[in-house]
């Protein structure tokens, strides 16, 4: 006997699904044997887990404000990977967008109601930026953006220590690094007593309608797809992939830029600890992408999912004395299951007799 | 007592879904000689070898190794009875030396391999006159080096019998003649060596027999001494079927000029050197050659995928010299590429996206910036009629298709926008008889109706059947430019092996 990889022309939508399910459904396997070892029912573990989440408005308000980054990101990765650009930067985008949004709200005249759309702007300008340096980098001297767009995540967290530590460190501010408080017209409506922030998640919805056309309708949207499935295509048709690339890159880079002016303007309303603006939006996003497997529409509610994961860990550290932290295993473990889980998209497994080859006489 | 041959292949027969490789053939191998496997692209050259070295299994037929019968499971299997195999492109890790790779996979000790092999090279490479030094990393190696050491770590690992892959396709002249003194000293040794080839002059120079293949079947085994390269020419194309010629038809105005054309290759090596060229209205171009002689190269020329690096080339009064392939496709060159599935179409996106791949940026599928699927779907419905693309609906992703339809929606795509000038690059390889019929009669009714084309195949019945006038690339040069009435098959199968200069 022996195994055989079959070519599966076109995988249809409910195996994708239940490929996907399968992965989370192992992932919360995984998690229940973490409960277990750290002393807990895991049953019990999980009714608390999903009472707490999706059991009540509170809970679900929680899993959306989670979501609200993870949207924007998600939408953005989604229209990168399928340019097969592989932004693993988009945590250091998210920061650099928050300084960013910070500045105009810390050290710019006020503005009135322009001050929060003047915000957004420098934000997604300030990601674009981020994502440029990588794009232009592998455009032109065929540098791995995955290394450079991780590095860069690293350099956005030190400007972020520096600046609160350093020349941004409020004056009213004592014994915590962290700028001065915004002004309140630099501060996010709330969705009433939760921290939804109204126009980041607005922006989101807006986004991910926004790409799916661009993808679905507009010439540039085509160019892009022909350039992410093919590139000796893009070449024979005389599609400008430098150009493409580089916008596609700095818009998706622009999107996580504007999820950490959410951040920092909707729920803390200052420059904090880059570990307290995102608890790793970046990195899950990568996983609301690669769920969304393409599909700017389906980011939206991938990104509500991984939300209640986010929530959960809240609830971890909360209700169950674990440490929040422990989510990552289970985001870690869904990714992890997504891709190992890959050829089984493309390929039909089947077990095969091997015929000997019979001597001709 | 004569001693058995060293290989012996009987009967062997390998089909994939759709063709048979191999039909019933016979090889033999005996101690001693270099025995040329000679034969077109798609002979089944390649198929044949790789039964021999363990990486097919035959659907029939057996192997004999030194008089024994055996049965090759693999290319362990292969090389335990002394087969080596010296690939096309070496498999070499780049980053080691050259003593590092040749102990590479070697059975032994527990310790390092790498001194003992040291000592083994230096015998061999003095025994064969390879010369390579042990301790080079491989990636500082020329390709010729590079391949030094590939058949290095074939005979290291006891191989009585050497398969080489085309061996000279990476090489330059000199290195080649390097090579086959190599050869040579591996015969006086008693060594038996298979060289997969279809390069004539390079079969005349070295080998003491040939095995010709044709269509998956052995056309002929014969003495190098009792043969020449026209014969072999004609055995390796085929008995000459009587062509249906494109009906004589009136010859216009120059539509494509070529001046003194040069460009490079992608490995950055001069490709095509000082091509002179000329294709009129209403009449085809016929480009004949053996692959990998700058056929590729003048078509990227032409149609905007490589620059130049001196001359001209023009469309009409346009110059169309190093600029890209947009502004080649709207000055009227269409292009039907060479690889169709990887460059002619985006297999995920569906036929009706395909059809629309040259003209979606124009007023004809959009509407400003936004598409206009209405278009799309209108363009694709006539299409589809049209060339009778076999496709479930327009919507079906084009990856689905069989190759015959593929090639069908390049074809609509290309000639919709009415060029002047058609490139049409191998446009019937593997498509079965009736596609190739339509294909065929596609760019004759194109050339009537008075446009340029410029058709590069491999398959010289059809360049004969179709071309008003054939031009030879041998080496990435101009051979010759012949009138179809005075182009015999043998005439060109020489050119085509770089024999003879003619200018008519």
């Amino acid at each position: 006997m022996k195994i055989v990889l079959e070519p599966r022309p076109t995988p249809p939508i409910s195996w994708l699904l239940m490929l996907s399910a399968a992965s989370i459904f192992v992932a919360l396997l995984v998690l229940g044997v973490v409960f277990l070892v750290a002393g807990l029912n895991p049953f019990s573990a999980y009714a608390t887990l999903a009472s707490r989440t999706l059991g009540d408005w509170d809970g679900w308000s929680r899993v959306i404000q989670r979501a609200i980054p993870l949207v924007l990101i998600g939408v953005g990765l989604v229209l990168a990977f399928r340019a097969q650009f592989f932004n693993i930067g988009a945590e250091g985008q998210l920061l650099v967008g928050a300084v960013a949004g910070s500045a105009v709200a810390l050290f710019l005249p006020s503005l009135g109601f322009l001050t929060i759309p003047i915000m957004f702007l420098a934000g997604f300008i300030a990601g674009a930026i981020w994502g440029f340096i990588p794009a232009i980098l592998k455009l032109k001297l065929e540098v791995n953006e995955v290394i450079t767009t991780l590095m860069l995540n690293y350099v956005a967290a030190t400007l972020i220590e520096y600046l609160i530590t350093g020349p941004w460190k409020g004056q009213n501010q004592v014994g915590f690094s962290y700028t001065d408080d915004f002004p309140a017209a630099a501060r996010l409506p709330l969705l009433g007593s939760s921290y939804i922030h109204i126009p980041t998640l607005l922006l989101g919805l807006i986004l991910a309608v926004f790409v799916a056309v661009v993808l679905s309708r507009t010439r540039l949207g085509f160019r892009m797809r022909i350039l992410g499935e093919s590139i000796a295509t893009a070449r024979y048709v005389g599609i400008n992939a430098v150009s493409t690339t580089l916008w596609v890159v700095m818009f998706s880079a622009g999107a996580a830029g504007l999820a950490g002016v959410g951040e920092v303007a909707g729920i803390h309303g200052k420059l904090l600890e880059p570990g307290q603006i995102s608890l790793g939006y970046g990195y899950t996003a990568i996983i609301v992408a690669w769920l969304a497997r393409g599909s700017p529409i389906a980011a939206i509610f991938t990104a509500l999912f991984l939300g209640i994961s986010f929530a959960a860990g809240d609830v971890m550290k909360v209700s169950l004395q674990l440490p929040a932290n422990t989510t990552n295993i289970f985001n870690g473990t869904v990714l992890m299951l997504l891709i190992a889980t890959e050829p089984l998209v493309k390929f039909r497994v089947k077990l095969e007799q091997v015929k000997l080859v019979k001597d001709a006489r | 007592m004569i001693a058995a041959p060293l290989v012996e292949m009987l009967g062997i027969t390998k089909s994939f879904p759709g063709v048979v490789a191999n039909d019933s053939v016979n090889l033999e191998l005996r101690a001693g000689e270099v025995l040329a496997l000679l034969g077109e692209n798609g002979a089944g050259k390649s198929s044949l070898m790789n039964v021999l070295y363990g990486l097919y299994r035959p659907d029939a037929g057996l192997i004999k190794v030194a008089g024994r019968e055996v049965s090759i499971r693999s290319p362990l299997a292969a090389i335990g009875l002394g087969i080596g195999f010296v690939a096309q492109h070496p498999l070499l890790v780049r980053r080691h030396t050259v003593a590092e790779n040749i102990a590479l996979g070697m059975r032994g000790s527990f310790w390092n391999p790498v001194p003992k092999v040291r000592s083994k090279i230096f015998e061999l490479s003095k025994k064969y006159g390879l010369e390579v030094n042990p301790d080079a990393p491989v990636w500082s190696l020329s390709a010729g080096e590079q391949q030094r050491v590939d058949i290095l770590k074939a005979l290291a690992r006891g191989a009585k019998v050497l398969i080489l892959d085309e061996p000279t396709s990476v090489l330059t002249p000199q290195e080649a003649e390097e090579l086959f003194k190599v050869l040579r000293r591996m015969k006086l040794e008693g060594e038996g060596v298979i060289l997969i080839t279809h390069k004539l002059d390079e079969v005349m120079a070295v080998a003491d027999r040939i095995t010709v293949l044709r269509k998956g079947k052995v056309v002929g085994s014969l003495e190098t001494s009792q043969t020449n390269p026209t014969d072999l020419a004609a055995l390796m194309i085929g008995r000459q079927l009587e062509p249906v010629r494109a009906s004589a038809v009136q010859v216009g105005a120059s539509v494509l000029r070529l001046e003194n054309v040069s460009a490079l290759s992608d490995r950055g090596v001069p490709a095509i050197e000082n091509i002179s060229l000329e294709v009129c209205a209403g009449e085809v171009l016929g480009v004949a050659g053996v692959a990998g002689n700058g056929q590729r190269e003048l078509i990227e020329v032409i149609t905007g995928l490589r620059g130049v690096t001196a001359g001209l080339v023009m469309l009409e009064q346009t110059n169309l010299t190093n600029v890209n392939a947009r502004v080649a496709a709207d000055a009227g060159v269409a292009h039907i590429p060479e690889d169709r599935l990887q460059m002619g179409v985006v297999g995920n996106l569906s036929v009706a996206e395909n059809l629309a791949l040259r003209g979606f940026e124009t007023p004809v599928f959009s509407n400003g910036q936004f598409l206009e699927p209405a278009a799309f779907e209108s363009f694709a419905q006539k299409a589809v009629a049209e060339y009778e693309i076999a496709t479930p609906n327009t919507q079906t992703p084009v990856r689905l298709l069989s190759g015959g339809n593929i090639q069908k929606v390049i074809f609509a795509r290309e000639l919709s926008t009415n060029p002047k000038l058609i490139v049409a690059a191998h446009p019937t390889y593997g498509l079965d008889a009736g596609a190739t019929a339509q294909m065929q009669r596609l760019l004759l009714e194109r050339a009537a109706a008075g446009a340029a084309v410029l058709l590069v195949s491999e398959d010289l019945d059809e360049v004969l059947a179709l071309s008003t006038r054939v031009a030879v690339l041998f080496d990435g040069r101009l051979m010759g430019v012949v009138k179809r009435d005075a182009a015999t098959r043998e005439g060109i199968g020489l050119l085509m092996a770089g024999r003879e200069l003619v200018t008519v």
